[in-house]
């Protein structure tokens, strides 16, 4: 790999993990807002209202961040991928224009709205702009993943004489059956990182002994959502993923689950290190069977190793594909059982009392996020050496004329930049915790943090 | 279909351009215009629930442009490559202080932001003009479809240019000023008191100073690229825009005298339609002019998608821009009226 093409992956790995840090969070708790709100309107419970404006307060700032990391990607595509921009323009420019025009537009258009309209608004049309922007969110991010899904799966596509690609079904391309998959596993992990995020700051309440009852209120839509999303993006989301990766991605499943030599009852790896120059599976603890049942439904199932697929085309980094999947697999069966016994305490009456498991919720709360970068991690080391899967190879979509330094500076520049935005996010977000859920009055108060309006002079 | 997608794509970018125009024209005379911290935050809650909604114009041209003519966008963004990351710098940075500067009390974090805000936003006015410029002046591109073009070299508009050199200065300077100009009037539009009275001041001060260089662009253009000139000339739908922009400049100074804060504020938008509007349907059909060799150049039609991609592109995006109309109409309508610092709506405490 030259050097200029190490630049411009690691580019774009930096800017597009940090941005979705954000959204991950932004499309989980939208759904959950207008859980809090739909609560507030069915029982009538002011609390509901005051933990739902909290909330939104957080939104507005974790918003802001995804916005603002968000735009350089768009650029990106153009700036470091001009020769896959070239390739593959006419097709993933089409769900890139139309999460522009549909989902931008919306969001932009009612954010202001809903951060502080709501008492020009009433209940009802505070709601009505809450699902708005939900519905925004998860369209843009359903846009998103079938883009990605083209590059993991082409289809609906025509190659032409020069190498171009031209789209040729709209329909086959936009409800992509890998994008299905993909969009159900990811959203349901988001709404895990907002969970796990919401019930940390209700676990933190209640072991400070500050806001109780809306600590409690945290707690318990936290911990019901938390854990029906853990089992979920499971089975059936991951589980779904996962058989389209073995029957699409034979190498990328290969290599993520460690397996060197094909066979029937293959093997599932539980722990081990990859050794790829000797290939095999170091130090291993494996349970025999359950990856061909899981892979395709039988014990009795052959899966290919990597072993029987040409070097060319194995993942270009084995064990970080190998490393990022299991931790992804691992975080995921923990979430299960955190959330479950949760959720246990939760129904005995027992959960704001039980120091442990509210330490335990607490702490948490980074894991997910960790969970869903080694996932995409996963997804996108799984794909290469493709950029586009089997069509076009990573190593010919970068820009040519845009030489290596240049990117090291730009990307240097983005680091700094990012850290600044990190440490102001995390100010702000400190300052509205502290601030804490009691509003001032029943208006809430804008986002602008400081004191309320009327004691501004 | 790719005379429409052209409109298309040129239409969305002169709409970002009146939109994000008007906020980037009020941040840069943000200092000038507001001095105590009231009336700085009734200059931020006067662009606060738009300016968001404004930005994504250019996401979404960007993205238009993407699916119907993938080659400029390819070649565009990777030529401009130093260019656009500086944009994309100032863009964040901008966005960050308006987010940011009602968050704390102390006075030195507001300093800070407002003037990080103000910086961002006229480096943003002028970059935005030199991005025309160029694209009038012409890229080398060669045989490849591609091209990397420096910052400046030696300040001279020749075949081998940089981003910046006097002609691009000049486009930029001119929408510096411009841009400043239909920002006052936005201002003289949406506030009322003090802020009103030196966006009045500084509008008449900046719509002065476009017409001298609105000159000196005009002369400099027809001496570097004529051809764009016998093409408006040759297209007689064209002169359309070419009035819209004369009528939008007297307009300003008319309606700017007699207190129509609307119609004037108005008018600046169709001065810079009728602006955008001239020089691409004088450019069409190239997008980007190759300054080495005409054959190279990116047009519409050697740099297209196929048709029928533009044709279901069409479909959706006919019934997503009445969706964003409508949005905007909304937002438009909710947010109407002066702005009242006082008041709730915003989140400039």
């Amino acid at each position: 790999m030259s050097a200029d093409l190490l630049w411009h992956r690691i580019q774009f790995a930096f800017t597009v993990t940090y941005h979705y840090l954000f959204p991950q969070l932004t499309m989980g708790l939208a759904l959950l807002i207008v859980v809090l709100k739909v609560r507030a309107l069915r029982t009538g419970d002011e609390r509901y209202n005051e933990v739902a404006r909290f909330w939104a307060r957080i939104f507005g700032l974790n918003f802001a961040m995804g916005v603002v990391t968000g735009i350089p990607l768009e650029f990106q595509f153009g700036t470091n991928w001009s020769r896959f921009s070239n390739v593959a323009g006419e097709i993933i420019g089409q769900t890139l224009a139309l999460e522009g025009v549909f989902a931008f537009i919306l969001e932009s258009a009612f954010l202001g709205l809903f951060l502080f309209g709501e008492k020009r608004l009433g209940p009802r049309g505070h709601l009505a702009v809450a699902v708005a922007l939900c519905v925004g969110s998860w369209l843009s991010g359903y846009f998103i993943i079938a883009t990605n899904a083209f590059m993991q799966h082409p289809v609906g596509y025509t190659l032409g004489k020069d190498g171009v690609l031209h789209l040729a079904d709209f329909w086959a391309f936009v409800l992509n059956p890998w994008a299905l998959w993909q969009y159900a596993h990811n959203m349901t992990a988001s709404v895990i990182t907002a969970s796990f995020v919401m019930s940390a700051l209700g676990a933190y309440w209640s072991l400070m002994g500050e806001h109780t009852s809306h600590a409690m209120i945290c707690l318990r839509v936290g911990v019901i959502a938390g854990l029906l999303s853990s089992v979920i993006v499971a089975f059936p989301t991951g589980d779904g993923a996962g058989k389209m990766l073995a029957r699409h991605q034979p190498a990328a499943l290969a290599a993520a689950e460690g397996l060197f030599d094909s066979g029937s009852y293959a093997e599932l790896a539980i722990i081990g290190q990859p050794n790829v120059k000797e290939r095999r599976l170091d130090n291993p603890i494996v349970v025999p069977g359950v990856l061909s049942f899981l892979a395709y439904g039988t014990f009795g199932s052959t899966v290919k190793g990597l072993n029987d697929i040409p070097r060319s085309e194995w993942p270009d980094n084995v064990e970080l594909l190998y490393y990022s999947y299991h931790i992804m697999v691992g975080l995921g069966t923990i979430f299960i059982l955190v959330m479950a016994a949760s959720a246990f305490l939760l129904w005995r009456g027992r959960l704001q009392q039980s120091r442990r498991m509210l330490w335990v919720l607490m702490l948490a709360f980074p894991f997910p996020y960790i969970a869903t970068t080694a996932g995409w991690w996963t997804a996108e080391l799984g794909r290469q050496p493709w950029l586009i899967y089997k069509l076009f190879r990573t190593a010919d979509g970068g820009s040519p004329q845009v030489g290596a330094g240049n990117v090291v500076f730009t990307t240097l520049g983005f680091v700094g930049l990012y850290l600044a935005l990190g440490m102001l996010f995390v100010l702000q977000v400190l300052k509205e915790i502290s601030r804490g859920p009691e509003g001032k009055g029943h208006d809430p108060v804008p986002a602008g943090g400081g004191p309320p309006a009327a004691a501004v002079p | 279909m790719e005379a429409a997608w052209f409109a298309i794509v040129v239409g969305m970018l002169a709409v970002y351009t009146v939109l994000d125009g008007f906020d980037f024209g009020v941040g840069t005379l943000h200092r000038f215009v507001a001095r105590t911290d009231e009336e700085r935050r009734t200059v931020f809650a006067a662009i606060g629930p738009v300016w968001d909604g404004n930005e994504v114009w250019l996401i979404a041209a960007g993205g238009v442009l993407f699916l119907s003519f993938p080659r400029v966008y390819a070649a565009a963004f990777s030529g401009f490559y130093l260019a656009l990351m500086i944009v994309l710098w100032l863009l964040i940075l901008r966005g960050v202080a308006i987010e940011s500067r009602s968050r704390q009390d102390n006075p030195l974090w507001r300093e800070f932001w407002d003037t990080t805000f103000a910086v961002a936003s006229a480096l943003l006015a002028f970059v935005l003009g030199t991005a025309l410029g160029n694209v009038v002046r012409g890229v080398p591109l060669d045989g490849t479809g591609l091209f990397f073009i420096p910052l400046f070299t030696d300040f001279r508009p020749g075949p081998r240019p940089g981003v910046l050199d006097w002609y691009t200065a000049l486009v930029g300077a001119f929408t510096l000023c411009a841009l400043a100009g239909h920002g006052a009037l936005y201002l003289v539009w949406k506030t009322a008191g003090p802020v009103q009275a030196r966006g009045r001041l500084w509008a008449r001060r900046a719509w002065l100073a476009v017409l001298p260089l609105w000159l000196a662009v005009t002369l400099a253009t027809a001496w570097l690229r004529p051809d764009i000139f016998t093409n408006l000339l040759d297209r007689p739908w064209s002169l359309a825009f070419a009035l819209l922009a004369l009528g939008g400049v007297a307009g300003v100074f008319f309606f700017l005298r007699r207190g129509r804060d609307l119609a004037a504020f108005l008018s600046s938008g169709s001065f810079l339609l009728g602006l955008v509007g001239a020089t691409m349907a004088g450019m069409y059909p190239v997008w980007l002019r190759s300054t080495l060799d005409p054959a190279d150049s990116l047009t519409a039609t050697n740099s297209a998608a196929r048709s029928y991609g533009l044709r279901v592109a069409l479909v959706w995006w006919t019934v997503g821009i009445a969706l964003a109309v409508a949005y905007f109409v909304n937002l438009y309508r909710s947010t109407r009226g002066k702005v009242d610092v006082h008041g709730e709506g915003h989140g400039y405490e």
